[in-house]
């Protein structure tokens, strides 16, 4: 028999491991480096260049003092919850589909369709609708804009209603039938209601997400310096203002970019901290 | 899972050479080991023998510790952090939990199967086998190839997969699949295999097919096992301890111990009493 | 479904089920209908209107091209194609081995409060605007590396005459700060695919790896990278779509250089760059032209999506991550 094989190499092992250590904790320092600094860099330049115009004052030129982002807040509010209609609606429409007839033959396809939906650039939703709407209306408009984001919503809140609709549990289910409900009764008034924090938590990270995207609003809403509460007209919106900021030269327009930077980071920071309490209090 | 059996009967264990202890090699031992979660107590204060080239049962009911004390024998608790180990386990004269001693020198000489047969997925049964020797850095293909056909003759798998080794692992049924574990835990050579709960998960035919072959195996390698099955242990060991709430009750050779134990508590067990 | 006696329940009449449970049913289905009819609507009104850029210059023509001219009305792609995939493909070559890392310690090695911070620093960092990280990249990174570059630059021009055309122009916008923004961007989605596949393999197969005797580099090397590499791929190639079609960050920083050679310092472009710095009053065949490279982009999009999706089953050791 042959002689058992000796650990030799023991120590070579050892100290290999100890290197992937060190290895792992230095690409984990590099992952978490950009955290820092982006998000300090937003915190500590956004708060110093918050102020009360930045909430009270719409567009002024730099000479009679910057003005401030009202018209760009209210316009990304206006736009986000036009977008939250739409997209809201379709996106729980397929994760009612797929969790509540799970053997539809339009499934298969529908969840193809809504990753290729969420892996597709933002920017190319964008353009879709400047074929379809500015092109034909002949003008950007917030009501583009909103189908743009619209879109944007619809893979986030499709996969979120559905994870949650799915966590329902069956019994549920069974005992509003057992009542002689209807399916569609069962849905509406047991189901939803019962995954009703999940549902919220995805409509919240689909807002949340759809508010930070400025790609598609240059093609659809077009940004405006006026404040409207008509999206038939030219919309601006936080993200759009900070791409046009960022560029130029006036160091008081980088700092109103880094104030609406700061709005739309404490929005994302919101949304996802609440969307992890809810699904935390299970 | 065992039923519940008459009062009267007990399992019949097979007939054994009745050898005299003292003559007998012990490959390891523990004295006073206790395993801790935390300040909760999983199996305290066992001092008992494991006999060389022989097969050892652990018996009890579910949560008594016989798992627990299982894996403390080749240190697996050093992955859970709020375990803590008091005692000592002797392997060949050395206190495995000596500082300074390496765990991972530890379970190369004390290999473990497990319950549910945990090939590696993406391997060939071929480098399933071989998995082990390659980390001690065996690079030679006519040792590693001669390593391979040794082990898997030994786990009673080689007729059934020598022609096709370069086959996945997990082409294999459930019964198969478990003797690749246990050839891949052969093939560096352990001193002792710990088993825990090894066939708990398989069909009559390979519970069957594995307990024969323990009968071959200790011949090479001692063995430690964990059943609930008290017929098993019956069957397939030459020493019993059984276990009760987290202590050792009574240790020693099965015939004796399932024939006329000494603890009360371990004939009220065997004899279906509770379990 | 169980049969009750409904006579005598109000509203209950079986007209009032089937038919509601059809209307209902029937409303869903149409409504997810309407989400897979947009997208290949997305394709089909970008395939139809970039046509006339196909036509008039041939598809080959189209997608080799290098000159974009607004002037002369000549369009080509090429330069645009390049710069995405060289940017995106670099930037995730930066970021795999960062991202595999956090997703490994924090899994593996992080005890469980800080693997939680992480998780939650990963999700976070995903879900941040991009234009924000295109400010970030604009008025800090694109400083820094402008100081960085110029002592190479001069350097160079003393010692390596030879590598200044590779160089490029030293301004700091351009090709690098592109490429370091995408794989800041890139890293934190890659890595949270790639955590949540290693967290799913099963202990057994770690408690496996162990009982032989492993290091736990080595278990996880032996163990948990290979069942969970269906996950860390898929990963991996959706932070390539991610960094393909990013917009905002990208147009910020690189700088819009239409023309070839690309340079490591220099300005370059990407397609979606140039689709917003082109955009202004593009009409007729420059319009259509931009479409055509917002088809590109669709194209290479949804494949890259197929194949990652592909990918994980192919992989996946369960059918699941």
């Amino acid at each position: 028999m042959m002689r058992a094989p000796v650990n030799g190499n023991l120590r070579r092992r050892q100290l290999w491991d100890k290197v992937m250590l060190g290895l792992l904790i230095l690409g984990s320092l590099i992952v978490v480096a950009p955290l820092l600094l982006v998000l300090g860099k937003v915190f500590v330049t956004g708060f110093s260049a918050i102020n009360l115009a930045f909430f009270t004052q719409d567009f002024q030129p730099v000479e009679a003092g910057g003005g401030g982002l009202r018209h760009a807040i209210i316009g990304t509010v206006l736009m986000n919850l036009l977008a939250l209609l739409i997209g809201g609606v379709l996106g729980l429409a397929g994760g009612i589909l797929l969790s509540e007839y799970p053997d539809h033959p339009v499934n298969p396809t529908l969840r193809v369709i809504s990753d290729l939906l969420n892996g597709l650039p933002a920017l190319l939703k964008g353009l879709v609708i400047y074929t379809l709407v500015v092109i034909t209306t002949g003008r950007f408009s917030g009501v583009a804009g909103a189908l743009a984001l619209g879109l944007i919503m619809v893979p986030i809140v499709l996969r979120a209603t559905e994870g949650v609709l799915k966590l329902v549990p069956w019994s549920v289910r069974e005992a509003g039938l057992g009542l002689g409900l209807p399916r569609w009764r069962v849905i509406l008034s047991l189901v939803l209601p019962a995954a009703s924090s999940g549902v919220i938590t995805g409509l919240m990270l689909g807002f949340a997400r759809a508010a930070g995207e400025a790609a598609p609003l240059y093609f659809t809403a077009g940004g405006s310096q006026f404040l409207n509460f008509n999206l038939g007209q030219q919309t601006e919106s936080l993200a759009l203002t900070i791409y046009k900021y960022a560029n130029e030269p006036s160091p008081l327009r980088v700092e109103q970019a880094w104030a609406a930077a700061l709005v739309l980071t404490l929005l994302v920071l919101i949304a996802s901290l609440l969307a992890r309490w809810v699904t935390r209090a299970r | 899972m065992e039923e519940q059996r008459p009062l009267t009967s007990r399992p019949v264990p097979a007939a054994q050479p009745v050898e005299r202890v003292e003559n007998l090699k012990v490959r390891m031992q523990t004295k006073s080991l206790s395993v801790y979660y935390g300040k909760k107590l999983g199996v305290g204060n066992v001092t008992m023998p494991i006999y060389a080239n022989k097969v050892t049962a652990l018996i009890g009911p579910s949560g008594c510790g016989k798992t627990t004390f299982l894996r403390a024998l080749n240190r697996m608790h050093d992955l859970t952090p709020i375990a803590h180990i008091e005692g000592e386990a002797i392997l060949d004269g050395q206190n495995i939990y000596a500082p300074g001693v390496d765990p991972v020198e530890v379970r190369r000489k004390i290999g473990m199967v497990f319950q549910r047969p945990n090939p590696f997925p993406t391997l060939t049964i071929y480098d399933n086998v071989v998995a082990g020797l390659k980390l001690l850095g065996v690079n030679k293909k006519s040792i590693l190839d001669e390593a391979a056909e040794r082990s898997l003759h030994q786990s009673a798998l080689w007729d059934e997969v020598k022609d096709r080794l370069r086959a996945p692992g997990m082409s294999l049924s459930g019964g198969q699949q478990q003797r690749l574990c246990i050839a891949r835990a052969l093939a560096v050579q352990p001193e002792v295999m710990l088993m825990d709960e090894p066939t708990s998960a398989l069909d009559p035919i390979s519970t069957q097919a594995i307990e024969d072959l323990m009968t071959t195996l200790k011949e090479h390698v001692t063995i430690a096992i964990v059943t609930h099955n008290m017929q098993q242990a019956a069957r397939v060991s030459d020493f019993t301890g059984y276990f009760l709430t987290g202590e050792l009750v009574e240790f020693g050779p099965t015939n004796t111990l399932f024939t006329a134990p000494k603890d009360p508590r371990t004939e009220a067990y065997i004899t279906g009493r509770f379990g | 479904m169980a049969t009750v006696r409904t006579q005598s329940r109000p509203g209950s009449s079986p007209l009032y089920r089937a038919f509601g449970d059809r209307l209902f049913a029937g409303m869903v289905l149409v409504l997810c209908l309407l989400i897979i009819g947009i997208v290949v609507l997305i394709g089909w009104q970008l395939g139809v209107n970039g046509a006339k850029a196909f036509a008039a210059f041939g598809i080959g023509g189209f997608l080799g091209g290098t000159t974009w001219d607004p002037v002369a009305n000549v369009y080509g792609a090429w330069p645009f194609i390049l710069g995405t995939l060289v940017t995106s493909i670099v930037a995730l070559g930066l970021a795999f081995l960062p991202a595999l890392a956090v997703a490994i310690f924090a899994i593996e090695y992080a005890p469980r409060w800080l693997g939680n911070v992480l998780s939650y620093a990963l999700e976070l960092l995903a879900s941040l605007p991009s234009v924000i990280y295109g400010l970030w990249g604009l008025t800090v990174l694109v400083p820094f590396l402008r100081g960085g570059q110029q002592t190479l630059f001069l350097w160079a021009s003393d010692h390596a005459q030879w590598l200044l055309p590779i160089l490029g122009n030293p301004i700091g916008i351009g090709m690098m700060a592109a490429v370091i923004v995408l794989a800041v961007m890139v890293i934190p989605y890659a890595a949270s695919l790639a955590k949540d596949s290693i967290a799913l393999v099963p202990s057994a197969q770690r408690e496996a790896a162990y009982g032989l005797g492993a290091t736990k580099w080595e278990v996880i090397r032996m163990a948990v990278l290979p069942y969970a590499r269906g996950g860390i791929l898929a990963g991996v190639i959706l932070g390539l779509t991610r960094a393909l079609g990013e917009t905002m960050a990208v147009v910020l920083v690189i700088g819009n250089n239409k023309n070839l050679p690309f340079t490591l310092f220099g300005p370059a472009t990407t397609i979606p760059s140039a689709i917003v710095n082109e955009f202004g009053e593009a009409q007729g065949l420059q319009l259509s032209s931009l479409l055509a490279l917002g088809f590109i982009l669709f194209i290479i999009s949804g494949i890259l999506n197929l194949f990652a999706a592909w990918i994980v089953k192919r992989m996946s050791v369960d059918g699941r991550l």
